[in-house]
């Protein structure tokens, strides 16, 4: 017996090591301690192991990040100022653009909220350092430098900016283990947004993607984007996960079809990722507040541009008027208050025009106050006057009208010609009805101020003051 | 080529300094779990592998080989998110076996460790292939180019890390 010990101990010691191994896989495999959880004793063997590997693996992670900071952060810092004045413009674009999809979010909230629906939004998240990985090809793993001292737990959704990762598998107090979603143990609930159609993403071996088992569809492009789908309910609904790569028929399955997916996440060079830690039912206070301020900063945007278009406009206010013309100019050059300007004169004054009807009183029944030409009362249009010469103004002859309207009679003689200045090259005819009211009425049709004017001829400067600029350009 | 140990000195044991069996399996647990972080291909090789093989190989004990080689398995699968054993099993057996074989025949001619690390390396993923497809039940195919690629590279690896640990034995 002690011969057959010694002559196979080797053989015996292969077999002893063997069996236990395989008791223990098969214990392992047969009563998993919880829901993708290792038993205590296998937790305390990885603990081992993660403790004794991983720390120089921080080590040197850590430094190089040290040097690297050290050289981003204060060195190559060219065109750190041109590149910030583009963040920051596109910052405000986002910031707009999120205003645009804040009412279809709310809306989508609401609808939510009425179908009982729990959407997940994500609170808050974690940056860790990605320090090692399995080593295995048959394991896609990494270890990060958080753990459960960090509030990170198992199952707890890892990503980046571009896109999904994985889930953290084990936690340790500093290190944790995340299962990438390209192992082929992992499952993600997808939708393709094209189609709408939903999947699961499992990994296919040597770290490739696939959507298993979904129905042909001839509208499966390659490039579609594929999010999502919070079926799982570990990671929130939306985000992304990577773009259709190409359909492959399931050899296993026969009419349906698996998915091959480019992920979004450079997921070969992960260098930092985020652990969502949080998530709620509702958007978190900090993206409330930022939803907020930007339909705030759009709400001004859009005043400013309203600005920008009513300065486009024609105003009231003319820059390069002088000052004492536009409206907002209460005074004058010369301490005066100045008048707002009188309404347009018309041309052709009739018995509709305004002020041109006498008093009623004065007015006697059955008697015709219009001019007659050939039997019937004169409307014909007359021609226009040439306009006035520039710095003449008040030689025109509807210069005068404005101050004739609210002045009595002798102001409306100053109005006369008394110079033969010829500057019109035709005659016009100005109904004087309105320059003197009080003669409307009892004159006939050869009141003077129903006769027909020849053309004015420039003004005395005597004159010029007493009326506005503004009457006569008609 | 001399397959077979025809001399005492080609079929004696060989001694290392005590850093040596603790330093090494460490730095190539270490280098398989960070490497693949900067160059994902590195995780093609398998370097815990590779410094079993030696020791087992060079020691020419049995016994030791095969604890040796499921202790390094283990450690290599408690860096996995697998059961713990698939590793270990195996690299107990390819333990057993290098130093089963290194009691036979000359381990230290360069032509020898060719061929035995590339059968090495191709029995070590056929036997985690059988465990996981079969005892795990995980879906791992098995593709014979790329298997027989991995066991080239590892073997050409092989053949420089040898070289480089033939230095850290013990003169006498």
């Amino acid at each position: 017996m002690e011969s057959f010990f010694s002559r196979y101990k080797n053989a015996l010691v292969l077999i002893m090591v063997l069996l236990a191994q395989l008791l223990a896989l098969a214990i392992q495999v047969r009563r998993p301690a919880a829901e993708g959880a290792d038993r205590p004793s296998v937790s305390l063997l990885r603990y081992a192991v993660v403790s004794v590997v991983t720390p120089p693996e921080r080590l040197i992670v850590g430094t190089g990040h040290w040097f690297s900071s050290l050289w981003f952060g204060y060195f190559d810092l060219i065109h750190v100022r041109r590149q910030n004045a583009s963040l920051k413009q596109q910052v405000q674009r986002l910031q707009l653009e999120e205003a645009g999809l804040a009412q279809d979010a709310a809306q989508g909230q609401r609808l939510q909220h009425l179908l009982d629906f729990k959407e997940h939004y994500i609170y808050k998240t974690l940056p860790a350092q990605v320090i090692g990985t399995s080593g295995a090809e048959e394991s896609q793993v990494i270890y990060i430098d958080k753990g459960s001292d960090n509030g990170l737990q198992q199952d707890m959704p890892v990503i980046t900016a571009d896109g999904i990762v994985g889930k953290v598998k084990d936690v340790f107090p500093h290190t944790s283990q995340v299962l990438l979603v390209t192992d082929p143990t992992s499952g993600v609930g997808v939708v393709l947004e094209a189609t709408r159609t939903s999947g699961i993403l499992k990994g296919r071996p040597f770290g490739q993607l696939q959507v298993v088992d979904i129905s042909p569809d001839s509208r499966i492009k390659s490039g579609d984007p594929i999010v999502t789908s919070g079926g799982d309910q570990i990671f929130p609904r939306g985000l992304p996960v990577g773009t259709v790569d190409r359909v492959v028929p399931d050899p296993e399955h026969d009419p349906l079809v698996d998915v091959l997916v480019h992920p979004a996440a450079h997921l070969a060079g992960l260098d930092e990722v985020l652990v969502v830690t949080n998530v709620g039912d509702s958007l978190s206070p900090q993206e409330a507040k930022d939803i907020a301020a930007s339909e705030a900063e759009s709400e001004a945007e859009q005043k400013r541009a309203s600005d920008i278009l009513s300065e486009r406009l024609p105003s009231r206010y003319d820059p390069n008027a002088p000052a004492d013309t536009n409206p907002q100019n209460t005074t004058g050059p010369n301490g005066l208050p100045i008048s707002p300007p009188p309404p347009p004169r018309p041309i052709h004054p009739d018995q509709f025009s305004p002020n041109a009807e006498p008093n009623a009183a004065n007015m006697t029944p059955g008697h015709r106050w219009a001019s007659v030409k050939y039997g019937t009362e004169d409307t014909t249009p007359r021609a226009h006057p040439p306009a006035a010469q520039p710095g003449n103004s008040t030689t025109s002859p509807t210069a005068t009208a404005p101050a004739a309207q609210t002045s009595s009679a002798p102001a409306a003689k100053t109005a006369q010609p008394k110079t033969s200045a010829p500057i019109a090259p035709k005659a016009k005819t100005i109904t004087g009805g309105s320059s003197a009211p009080g003669k409307v009425g009892s004159n006939g049709p050869s009141a003077p101020s129903h006769a027909p004017v020849k053309p004015r001829p420039a003004a005395p400067a005597s004159t010029s003051q007493t009326a506005p600029p503004q009457g006569g350009h008609r | 080529m001399a397959l077979m140990a025809s001399t005492r000195r080609e079929a004696d044991t060989q001694s290392f300094p005590l850093f040596v069996y603790v330093l090494t399996p460490l730095l190539a647990l270490g280098l398989q779990s960070f490497v693949p972080l900067f160059f994902s291909h590195f995780s093609i090789l398998d370097l815990p592998l590779l410094v079993v093989i030696y020791f087992a190989s060079t020691l020419r004990t049995p016994i030791a080989a095969t604890i040796g080689g499921a202790l390094i398995g283990l450690a290599q699968d408690a860096l996995t998110h697998q059961p713990l054993g698939v590793f270990g099993i195996a690299k107990a057996c390819i333990g057993y076996v290098a130093a089963s074989l290194g009691v036979r025949i000359d381990t230290e001619s360069p032509a020898t460790r060719l061929v035995l690390t590339f059968l090495f390396v191709v029995l070590n993923d056929g036997i985690d292939w059988v465990l996981i497809r079969h005892l795990l039940a995980h879906p791992m195919p098995w593709g014979w180019l790329h298997e027989l690629v991995r066991a080239a590279i590892n073997t050409f690896i092989a053949i420089i890390l040898f070289a480089l640990l033939d230095r850290l034995k013990n003169r006498e």
